[in-house]
């Protein structure tokens, strides 16, 4: 990493600690924003945070690693997750997997080369009224079908 | 999809669903006092309605009556059982219900601080509950001086959480906000003894303090006419799977199955899957059971199969949930749930003999006793009750062509 | 905070604040002393047929042993924080639904339990099956072998088939990049006993479990490997390990090739700890030191000759005593601002690790005096090779310490000030043992015999070094007698102030009626801190960074709780029990030795006469006995 693109990390964590409180218990915060804004936690970030929250940066990796929606390796732009239980499975969900990996070309758990879209499976959305369900980011798109599932796809930048 | 909180549409419902007013809940609690609120609940029999089932009030009175500082009330509001959609409803809806029985909760057991631990997966709905608050500030309703009352300051903070099932149990949950990784601590001490960073904390389901404002603005006893002996009052059930109507219904405690399957408009059903993932699979001659705390207990999930339907691909399902969602610190849920999706997949291939599976059942017996946490104590009840319930269809021989299990 | 309030006494529990570990999960320490046969404060329960009294708020695991009731247990280990992972300590508490553990839970009300049901039998041998089921059991090939735990546990719970399979290929690739500490997690049950070291007990960090489920491992930052990150060596881990998951990178196949080629001339000096605990490795129980039958061992498997650590430990107290002088002198006669106040002891390299990585500012403070292991290298490759007319090409030594980290330190690349690689090999305690075995020795059954010339027997001082506290007591009976000319004012020499297992002791002596040369320490009260464990080291530096310290001037810290002889080549298990014992062991050794204090040691004065004939801090003693330390990262090597 550049050492310009190091000290905008570093004040952005530092603002970060500000907003959220440098006690541990503003770890996960922290981190979801780090996430949000940079598409993953880099290593070093994971440092700056340790040593502004006074932890050792082994429990911010182990954290990281715990959630998933966390990620401490860069992800793609747009990350969509493909609800995968039982309610959404019984309606389709496997068809809707197939297209989707048609239209990327990549399968769940990757990045497309471009780095639009990583897909992932995800469970339970809470949807499982108007299944199968699908989050584009923090965005949730219900009763869709292989079809629209793809136009979906298409329409992400 | 609902990205703003409607609280226009109004369902029909006998309880949680029936009329009211923003506000009256807060008010009438300051009147009664803490001790006359305790006794409201406490004769209405509310139990926690996340699946457990806990009385709220004794939770509520152990935690009055402990000496601290600080007293924290969290909402837990990671619904991750599969199935499971009440909660989303209830906040989207209903917000007015579930923060004023955070106020009321928090003022009842002299906390300051009050929790929404939101699931990571509902974060399209973080502004627009944010803003309800904001709201609820402005109308005095939270924040310093609520309705007036000089002493009681309680503010409501959300959290999200990060895509983990796990934080969905109480102690998990409080490690999460502790900024750690969400694994579930040693029990006792119990979280109303020693929570949140230490202090006395209740952790209360949504529906749960979703209740409160009704039962303080129409009595304990009314909430009893509902529902049965053990189990008062109503539940919200979330429906879904092979059925016409799928959505949330308000049922009183003792709808039995059939009658359940009747609202929904369910044609040609196999099993009925009671609990979610960490439930009960019910099959058709058990269909006249009641859900209840005496019978058939749940969180909320009913998700419906059809005759269609295998029952070991839903079995395969639920055992890939527990497998990924397992938090990895116990013996027996880490590599326990491990070895139940193998011999699920080996029944599959047709390439298990009925020892093992014997062996199995009875690692899914020590499972439920011996794990750690509710979801190694319950991961084993979808394995021992459909491999019970559908025996003929799971061990068929006609399965993957011919090759039948070796004894 | 308050955790429990007991419903009769209204006494209420509290818990240690300061600690990183969650409130509810801190062992329970009972805050009243409560009498034999008092009523209050104390619970009656009943264990299977037997009912007993113990104080509120006992776990279940400590009241069965009080009453000899034995619970297999895996992840509970009285150093650290209640574990409950594991759960083979599960007991049936009447009324309760589920099994609980017996290691975390407290008996809180009067409860009846069971611990051995068909249920809870059937348990334990599920869980173990469990573990079986993952672990990579090539147990022939381990170095674990007889001595691991789920073995033990295997075969208390009669274990005779894999009932949920077997592992046969290895998951994870062994890490061995590191020169002291090698991970095996093929080998990890998970039972997070390294975790609970590193984090809690030692606040170094290095080691934590990684992802969820069924995927999780135990790993280091990034899953790096272990020499990329900040592990100090320390070998803590690998005392509590209860499988082979970790161990110290063992050199005796390459010491076995020396000491049998007839051109190496191969020679071993030996510290004061292992030799007070080696017998543990022989059965015999903690507290017993094997100097003289070691001595005898060690000649006999064909080591050439076999010297004595306490030799060099002694020429450490003059260096550093000398230093501290020296830097006393220009604090307070020349007025030097610059001179860094207090002096840091340096000995002990996993604290020298510890310091590089986390406080690397405070480098210039630690004294640049040599561990005695490595002036022992550089003397041994000089002087000894010269005064005996033999190639330092040809001399293998090797060190027999306590530590693992020693085998770091002795890999430094600055440690060749002799002109060769001057400590050319660390063996551990544990390692010894197996070599004695390898030999056909049974250790406790040898003759005793001395060490050999010239460096002969060492004082009482340099052996006293092992425990913690021990190098500041040796300093002081030095010192105090150069500076004031009388012995320190102490009964039998044995200072007290300097003893015992408290995290973090601080005393001080005053000088009065010093000799001419040392006036200008005339009424200083020389104060002193002792401190052990990297996270009471934690506590002095930070003490240090907030200028608290400005009236101290000198600082023993050893990175190991107990000192170097609770060091992680150490045998296995350990306790706060058994540290006590093997200090007892080490300071009731020392107390019969004809010299006691390190300046009388006549090896020492022949050494500054014939060879360091400067004194200390003298050129050549700079050149060989003292060193210089390198700034590390602080989150990453």
């Amino acid at each position: 990493m550049l050492v310009l693109e190091k000290n905008a990390q570093s004040e952005v964590i530092e603002e970060l600690v500000k907003t959220y409180g440098n006690s541990r218990s503003s770890l996960l915060e922290i981190l979801q924003a780090i996430q949000k804004k940079y598409n993953f936690i880099s290593d070093f970030a994971q440092q700056e945070v340790a040593r502004l929250l006074n932890i050792h940066p082994v429990e911010v990796y182990s954290t990281i690693s715990f959630y998933s929606f966390l990620h401490s390796k860069p992800i793609g732009r747009n990350i969509i997750r493909l609800c995968r239980t039982i309610s959404c499975n019984l309606k389709g969900q496997k068809n809707i997997e197939d297209a989707v990996k048609k239209e990327l070309g990549i399968n769940f758990g990757e990045t497309t080369k471009d780095r639009r879209i990583t897909l992932e499976y995800t469970n339970c959305l809470g949807m499982c009224d108007v299944a199968p369900a699908m989050l584009v980011n923090e965005r949730v798109y219900t009763r869709i079908d292989p079809e629209t599932a793809v136009n979906i796809l298409k329409e992400i930048k | 999809m609902e990205t703003i909180i409607n609280t226009q549409k109004k369902r029909g419902g006998p309880v949680l669903f029936s009329r009211y007013h923003p506000g009256d809940g807060i008010n009438k609690a300051l009147e009664l006092g803490r001790e006359n609120i305790l006794l409201e609940v406490k004769t209405s029999g509310l139990k926690g309605r996340g699946g457990a089932g806990f009385p709220t009030a004794t939770k509520w009175m152990l935690t009055a009556a402990s000496i601290s500082d600080k007293i924290f009330i969290i909402c837990n509001a990671d619904e991750g059982e599969p199935g499971t959609f009440k909660d989303r409803v209830l906040l989207l809806e209903y917000p007015e219900l579930v923060f004023e029985g955070m106020v009321i909760a928090g003022f009842t057991i002299g906390a300051e601080q009050g929790i929404v631990y939101l699931r990571g997966e509902y974060e399209y709905m973080f502004k627009s509950l944010k803003d309800y608050l904001e709201q609820m500030r402005k109308d005095n309703s939270l924040g310093k001086s609520i309705c007036g009352k000089a002493d009681f300051n309680f503010d409501i903070k959300i959290y999200l959480g990060s895509g983990a099932y796990v934080c969905g149990e109480e102690t998990a949950l409080i490690e999460s906000l502790e900024g750690s990784r969400g694994e579930p601590r040693n029990r006792p001490p119990y979280p109303v003894n020693t929570g949140f960073m230490g202090h006395p904390t209740v952790v209360n389901n949504v529906e749960t303090l979703a209740s409160i404002p009704h039962i303080i603005t129409k009595g304990g006893e009314w909430f009893r006419k509902y529902g049965t002996d053990k189990s008062t009052g109503s539940k919200l059930f979330s429906v879904s799977g092979d059925c016409d109507k799928p959505g949330v219904y308000e049922l009183p405690w003792g709808t039995s199955i059939n009658e359940l399957l009747e609202v929904v408009d369910a044609k040609n059903t196999k099993a009925v899957q009671i609990g979610g993932a960490s439930g009960i699979c019910v099959p058709k001659s058990q269909f006249n059971r009641i859900l209840a705390y005496e019978d058939a207990a749940t969180g909320g999930s009913i998700i419906i199969f059809n005759e269609n339907r295998d029952m070991l691909k839903v079995l395969k399902n639920f055992m890939e949930f527990f497998v990924e969602e397992s938090c990895g610190q116990c013996t027996p849920c880490r590599i326990g749930n491990v070895k139940l999706l193998e011999g699920v997949e080996m029944i599959e291939k047709g390439e298990y003999t009925f020892a093992y599976i014997r062996n199995l059942k009875e690692l899914a017996k020590t499972m439920q006793l011996a794990a750690k946490c509710g979801l190694g104590q319950s991961s084993p009840n979808p394995f021992l009750s459909i491999l019970e319930n559908f025996r003929d269809e799971i061990f068929n021989p006609s399965r993957n062509g011919g090759s039948n299990g070796k004894e | 905070m308050k955790y429990l309030i007991h419903p009769e006494t209204e006494e209420v529990m509290e818990k240690n604040n300061e600690s990183r570990t969650p409130v509810s999960q801190q062992p329970f320490e009972i805050t009243k002393q409560v009498e034999k046969d008092s009523v209050g404060g104390t619970v009656s329960v009943q264990i299977n047929e037997k009912k007993i009294s113990v104080p509120f708020g006992t776990t279940i695991l400590d009241a069965c042993k009080m009453n000899q009731i034995h619970i297999p247990t895996l992840c509970n280990h009285p150093d650290l924080r209640l574990g409950g992972v594991c759960r083979i300590c599960v007991v049936d508490v009447e009324g309760m639904k589920t099994l609980q553990t017996a290691c975390t839970f407290p008996i809180t009300s009067s409860i009846k339990i069971h611990t051995s049901t068909p249920m809870v039998r059937k348990a334990r041998r599920h869980i173990i099956d469990l573990m079986l089921s993952e672990h990579l059991g090539d147990c022939y090939t381990c170095v674990k072998n007889g001595k691991c735990l789920l073995q033990h546990l295997a075969k208390e719970y009669g274990v005779d088939s894999f009932t949920f399979g077997h592992v046969t290929k290895p998951v994870y690739e062994i890490d061995k990049s590191s020169v002291a500490v090698i991970r095996d997690m093929n080998k990890c049950v998970l039972c997070k006993r390294c975790v609970r070291t590193c984090i809690d007990l030692k606040e170094v960090g290095a080691l934590e479990a990684i992802d969820r489920g069924d995927k999780t491992h135990i790993g280091t930052f990034l899953d790096k490997p272990l020499a990329d990150v900040i592990c100090i060596n320390c070998g803590q881990c690998i005392n509590r390990c209860p499988t082979g998951a970790l161990y110290t990178n063992d050199p005796s196949d390459e010491i076995w090739n020396a000491i049998d080629n007839p051109k190496k001339h191969v020679v071993i000096q030996t510290a004061p700890s292992p030799r007070a605990a080696i017998g543990e490795e022989f059965g015999i129980e903690p507290g017993h030191s094997f100097t003289g039958e070691l001595n005898t061992a060690l000649k006999r498997i064909g080591f050439d000759k076999v010297f004595d650590t306490n030799f060099t430990a002694d020429l450490t107290i003059m260096e550093e005593g000398t230093e501290l002088l020296l830097k006393l002198k220009k604090a307070l006669v020349d007025k030097d601002d610059s001179v860094k106040l207090p002096q840091f002891t340096s000995c002990s390299p996993g604290w020298i690790k510890f310091i590089e990585h986390f406080y690397p500012e405070y480098l210039d403070y630690l004294s640049s005096a040599k561990s005695p292991q490595q002036m022992f290298g550089a003397i041994i490759k000089t002087f000894y090779a010269k005064e005996a007319g033999i190639n330092p090409a040809d001399v293998v030594t090797v060190a027999l310490m306590p530590c693992s980290a020693k085998k770091f330190e002795c890999n430094r690349p600055e440690m060749n000030a002799s002109g060769f690689k001057d400590v050319d090999y660390g063996l551990t305690t544990r390692e010894l043992g197996k070599m004695i075995r390898e030999a056909g020795i049974h250790l406790p059954e040898m003759p005793k015999s001395g060490f050999d010339d010239p460096f002969g027997e060492a004082s009482g001082a340099g052996l006293i070094f092992g425990a913690t506290g021990g190098v500041m007591e040796a300093a002081l009976r030095t010192v105090y007698e150069l500076v004031t000319g009388r012995v320190v004012p102490f009964q039998n020499l044995n200072i007290e102030p300097c003893r015992g297992f408290d995290g973090v002791k601080q005393a001080s002596v005053k000088l009065e009626n010093c000799v001419d040369e040392y006036k200008f320490l005339e009424g200083v009260e020389l104060k002193f801190i002792v401190a052990h464990g990297t996270a009471n080291a934690k506590k002095v530096m930070e003490m240090l960074r907030k200028g608290e310290l400005n009236d101290v001037h000198f600082v023993e810290i050893m990175a190991c709780p107990g000192g170097c002889l609770g060091g992680g080549g150490q045998p296995i298990p350990t306790s706060a029990e058994i540290r006590k014992k093997r200090a007892q062991a080490i300071y009731e050794e020392e107390a019969l030795l004809p010299i006691r204090k390190s300046h009388e040691n006549t090896h020492v004065k022949y050494i500054y006469e014939k060879f360091l004939t400067e004194g200390p801090c003298g050129k050549l003693s700079h050149k060989l006995l003292h060193t210089h330390y390198t700034k590390r990262g602080r989150f990453i090597s």
